[in-house]
């Protein structure tokens, strides 16, 4: 194999299965971080002065570490340490481990980035909601849920871009994402070996993700303009 | 009969005792204000009636029926309250108004999520039923909305309206609960000063149409003219209280003297 056409099909079919798994990586870290991050939110908001501080800490510890050696560290942990294997085989078991790292981690900084949110709602908001004779749960979702969305989505649509490509890190266990894939063609695969070019494509697939995340989440923030 | 009856009513933040036994009675159809310098609980009062603070001491009664006793724990339970505080409605200084509703959204949020609950709680409801049910609401919510000079501003946000016009919509948000007792804090100190009357005219029309209110204001001349009963509270105490004719033509007590000597 020398001509670039001929070996173009193979690295962007190659690519195409990589960034798949970055892309299933990605949405399973935001569907599980979302919700998780909002009830951690909830908790550090609390009253129970124990469950607040306890999860400030986690946050902090979280927060306060490499994402690459808590992904490290759930995966090789229950193996190493425990002699049981709780991820499943093979890439399974990797893409496991790294789904509940990332959800873990993100999960932690969506908690500050929520919480951020509901504080910047004047308490007058409640109040009004709680003299009509509102529940709790019809305040918060029926009043402050919006109003919190509308002043997350900032930091939110920046922490969004940013997993986009903290994926990629979840090469340091060879879960077989884009960078991956491209990097494959450097040490040889599929007839093709010493390739540096496959690179520069797979950063193309991240730069295409984030212009249409970034067009979905803008036009979320134009929709939220009607109010102030 | 008193539609309110406040008896010995108590409230502290840790160790500042801002309400001390606090007295007083309010008769159906009438209009009571509370007047008094900055700091002397006039708030707090309200946000106990309400609920937004839960009061250390004292008995509320509406109607002559206990809605509060702080003897009895049966009335600080989370569902009590939210059932009790609606005999009372407040119109807050701010507002308050929910940003992301129009008008006419603002005023209908609360009664259609109480309508909701209530058919969801039914055994086997029936959707067409609700929908009936909320076009009631609108009707009577349009109404509201009308009475307050606002029908063409139904379908505006919070920050397309004057503060004048926001208040008004707080008022008939208020009003669409059907409150017993309705409350007012300051409820033109927000407002700039040509926009106060709007307001003030508003709670005219209410009393003529024999809505129970409690007011805080620092409008002397409003009180004055609008109440049947006026409360002066200094330190925490009902200084003095009586007919507005009683408390400001034949002032007994020195402290209410000095303050209304600043007017
Ligand atoms: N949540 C709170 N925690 C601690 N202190 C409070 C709280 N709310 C009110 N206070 C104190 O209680 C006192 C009475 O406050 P309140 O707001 O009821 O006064 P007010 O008569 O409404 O005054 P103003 O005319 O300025 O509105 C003040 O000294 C205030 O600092
Ligand atoms: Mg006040």
């Amino acid at each position: 194999m020398d001509t670039f056409m001929e070996q173009l099909p193979i690295v962007v079919n190659s690519l195409n299965i990589g960034f798949l798994q970055t892309l299933k990586l990605f949405f399973v870290t935001l569907l599980g971080a979302l919700p998780i991050g909002l009830l951690i939110s909830f908790a550090t908001r609390s009253k129970i002065r124990p469950l607040s501080a306890f999860f400030k800490i986690i946050i902090w510890i979280v927060r306060g570490t490499p994402l690459m050696i808590q992904l490290l560290i759930i995966y090789y942990f229950p193996g190493l340490v425990l002699h049981q294997n709780i991820w499943g085989m093979a890439e399974t078991g990797r893409f496991n481990a790294s789904a509940v790292a990332f959800i873990f981690n993100y999960a932690c900084y969506f908690s500050e980035i929520f919480r951020g949110g509901i504080s910047r709602i004047p308490v007058g908001q409640e109040e009004a909601g709680m003299v009509l004779g509102m529940s709790k749960k019809d305040i918060f979702f029926k009043v402050k849920f919006l109003q919190m969305v509308k002043n997350i989505l900032p930091p939110m649509t920046n922490e969004i871009l940013t997993l986009v490509k903290d994926t990629s890190l979840a090469r340091i266990i060879a879960l077989q994402e884009v960078i991956w894939a491209g990097q494959a063609f450097m040490k040889g695969s599929q007839g093709i070996s010493g390739a540096i070019w496959p690179l520069f494509f797979t950063a193309l697939y991240y730069l295409i993700c984030n212009g249409i995340l970034t067009i979905i989440l803008g036009g979320m923030e134009k929709k939220l303009e009607y109010f102030k | 009969m008193a539609i309110l009856e406040v008896s010995h009513l108590k409230k502290s933040f840790g160790k500042t005792k801002v309400l001390k036994d606090i007295n007083f009675t309010l008769e159906k159809n009438e209009v009571l204000s509370i007047i008094g310098s900055s700091g002397s609980g006039k708030t707090t009062l309200l946000r106990c009636l309400n609920f937004l603070e839960i009061p250390n001491g004292g008995v509320i009664k509406v109607n002559d029926e206990v809605i509060f006793d702080s003897e009895k724990p049966e009335y600080k339970q989370d569902k009590v309250i939210r059932e009790n505080r609606l005999n009372f409605g407040m119109v807050f200084q701010s507002f308050n108004l929910f940003p992301q509703y129009t008008a006419l959204d603002n005023v209908m949020l609360a009664r259609k999520l109480k309508a909701q609950n209530n058919f969801k709680a039914q055994k086997n409801f029936n959707i067409a039923d609700l929908k009936r049910e909320f076009e009631v609401i609108r009707v009577e919510c349009e109404g509201l909305l009308t009475k307050m000079g606002l029908s063409n501003r139904m379908d505006k946000y919070p920050h397309q309206l004057s503060g004048g016009q926001c208040q008004r919509v707080a008022i008939a948000r208020a009003l669409a609960m059907k409150p017993n007792i309705l409350c007012f804090d300051e409820p033109t100190s927000a407002l700039d000063p040509e926009l106060t009357g709007e307001v003030l005219k508003v709670i005219k029309e209410l009393k003529e149409e024999k809505m129970t209110m409690v007011i805080v204001t620092h409008e002397m001349e409003f009180a004055r003219d609008v109440s049947n009963e006026v409360i002066f509270m200094d330190g925490g105490h009902v200084v003095e209280c009586g007919t507005p004719d009683e408390v400001f033509n034949h002032t007994k007590e020195e402290r209410t003297k000095q303050f209304l000597g600043k007017f």
